[in-house]
């Protein structure tokens, strides 16, 4: 279990974090979401002590993160994959990972095996690809055996194999028992692999929420309806109860009614439509909107049940 | 509470695994005894030629060891890539997180590196002698057992060891290979020899930690220094110490 609580951390004049607070459980994914620069990384840096908070603290089972005798037995983490020396090879990185940790010098060999490294074990890792290297720092971070598992954007550079890969990797994980914490910018990859969301925006909580209550919340279903007359269809379906928002170009978004319904009130009242057609909002989307809502007006907008206010 | 051991065996697996580490202590020996070899090899032939002056003031031991001062060169590029090495490649952060107490990292580091620089340094320095001892030929040379030569040789070990921990602790306090040694092989190879050949700036010049610790490689203190052998060792003790010391202070109180 991973406890943040009253975490700030500012760089200079620059807030990154302001007052996070949250719980990451085991046994599930948790999916940390969050546009670039909204402080995924300063978050996940200060959990492993490498940034220092400026207040509040982070525990990990308990206690901070440098206190543990043996972190890497403790907490795996994948930050920074592409931080490796050019001139030591994937297993000597390893080794000296294991030794640090008296971690057995046989899950070297484990590890490399797992991520699929094992025939470029003993090359110097200046020639690796963005794959190889992301798989390396996979390597690093399961090394220890952790029940706790910090990833962040652990996608990125990894072909489309190597995708289905890490998440079939974290479900596993996760099924295991293991607290899985993982972060990324796009909404529609942690719908696929994390069963808890924490969203921030600005250093701040913007959403601690299932995924699935954050899919049915905010993955909006509507009718477009575009007509020359927009105004008198409102009016119309207004009468009928049901509820429009403004879409683009002048078309009307009407919340929770079916095309059938729209489409035999416009032919009862006489409005000419051009269109009607049942759409719905994708969850990137929705996150797009819940961020940029935190952008522009921070605490006074944008609340849904789900949502907290920071 | 922490694994002092286990750090340490991270440390030297580090060092181990890139080749410029082996490659700038062979280099260290190399130049060292090469160097040795040729200017004892000139003495010898020269010696009949010098002045009488210059005859007496004749120093085999400390002229053997010219060749450690550019050995010396590749000693201290060893200790400031042992250290900036971590934060060129970024790996800093995997060590930290391996070993999150920032004290006992840098312990086990300037610990493993310093002891790898003092077995170096007992090789080379012992090498160097034997070769420079040989080439000067055995007329004019001197051997481990005339006064003063054990106190050059041991104090020669210890020169070169601490001019290692104190370039480690330097570069950590600056994280940068090209701008660490871009101060400290022209201050250690050409300042201070400068500096101690202007008549107004020697007395001063002489406490730079070069020049102070290797007042001990002569077998005479000269006559303008102010420093003796073991005083001038306590000096370069003091920069060792000033060093490390800004090291722990940087690495334990910036963020990563």
């Amino acid at each position: 279990m991973i406890e943040v609580q009253q975490l700030t951390k500012r760089y200079g004049p620059t807030l990154a974090v302001d007052g996070l607070s949250f719980t990451v459980e085991p046994g599930r994914v948790t999916g940390f979401l969050g546009p670039n620069g909204a402080g995924k990384s300063t978050t996940m840096r200060t959990m492993i002590g490498l940034d220092r908070p400026t207040s509040g603290r982070v525990l990990i089972d308990g206690g901070p993160y440098a206190r543990l005798r043996h972190p890497l037995r403790q907490v795996g983490a994948l930050l920074e994959a592409g931080a490796l020396h050019g001139g030591r090879t994937a297993r000597a990185h390893l080794l000296g990972l294991a030794r640090s940790n008296r971690i057995p010098v046989r899950r070297v060999d484990e590890v490399l095996d797992v991520v699929g490294l094992t025939g470029v074990a003993d090359r110097r890792t200046q020639g690796f690809s963005l794959g190889m290297t992301q798989r390396l720092g996979v390597a690093s971070a399961l090394l220890g055996d952790p029940p706790v598992l910090l990833m962040d954007e652990p996608v990125n550079g990894l072909d489309p194999e190597g995708i289905l890969w890490i998440r079939g990797l974290m479900k596993r994980l996760a099924a295991e028992g293991r607290t899985v914490f993982v972060s990324s910018h796009l909404m529609s990859e942690m719908a696929l692999t994390a069963e808890h969301l924490i969203v921030i925006g600005r250093g701040r909580l913007l959403a601690d929420t299932s995924v699935e209550q954050f899919v049915a919340r905010n993955s909006r279903a509507y009718v477009l309806v575009r007509s020359p007359e927009p105004e008198r269809m409102r009016a119309v379906l207004a009468e009928a109860g049901v509820h429009t928002d403004d879409g683009p170009d002048g078309t009307l978004e009407a919340v929770g009614a079916s095309t059938e319904t729209v489409g035999g009130l416009a032919a009862r009242h006489g409005v000419t439509v051009y269109e009607i057609s049942p759409r719905t909002a994708s969850l990137e989307d929705a996150f797009m909107q819940l961020t940029a809502t935190a952008a522009d007006h921070r605490a006074d907008q944008g609340a849904d049940e789900g949502v907290r206010r920071p | 509470m922490t694994d002092t051991r286990a750090a340490v065996a991270f440390e030297w697996t580090k060092i181990r695994s890139v080749r410029s580490s082996l490659w700038s202590l062979a280099l260290c020996l190399l130049t060292s005894v090469l160097i040795a070899l040729l200017f004892g090899w000139v003495l010898r032939g020269a010696y009949d030629d010098m002045s009488p002056q210059s005859k007496a003031e004749f120093d085999p031991v400390g002229s053997g060891f010219n060749g450690l001062r550019l050995g010396m060169i590749s000693l201290v590029v060893f200790g400031v890539l042992a250290v900036t090495g971590e934060y060129s490649s970024g790996t800093v952060h995997s060590s930290l997180a391996a070993v999150p107490r920032r004290g006992v990292l840098y312990a086990a580091k300037v610990l493993t590196g310093t002891a790898i620089a003092f077995v170096t340094s007992v090789v080379v320095v012992f090498v160097t002698f034997f070769a420079a001892q040989t080439a000067i030929g055995d007329a004019h040379n001197a051997a481990l057992t005339d006064d003063g030569v054990a106190r050059s040789v041991i104090g020669s070990i210890l020169y070169m060891t601490l001019l290692c921990a104190f370039s480690m602790g330097l570069a950590t306090v600056l994280r940068n290979p090209a701008l660490t040694l871009g101060i400290l092989v022209p201050l250690f190879f050409m300042v201070s020899e400068v500096l101690n050949n202007l008549p107004g700036v020697k007395k001063v010049a002489q406490f730079l930690p070069d020049a102070a610790g290797g007042v001990i490689m002569r077998r005479e203190p000269q006559e303008h220094m102010v420093l003796t052998a073991w005083s001038g060792m306590a000096v370069l003790g003091v920069w060792v110490a000033l060093a490390l010391l800004g090291g722990y202070l940087a690495l334990t109180r910036r963020d990563a």
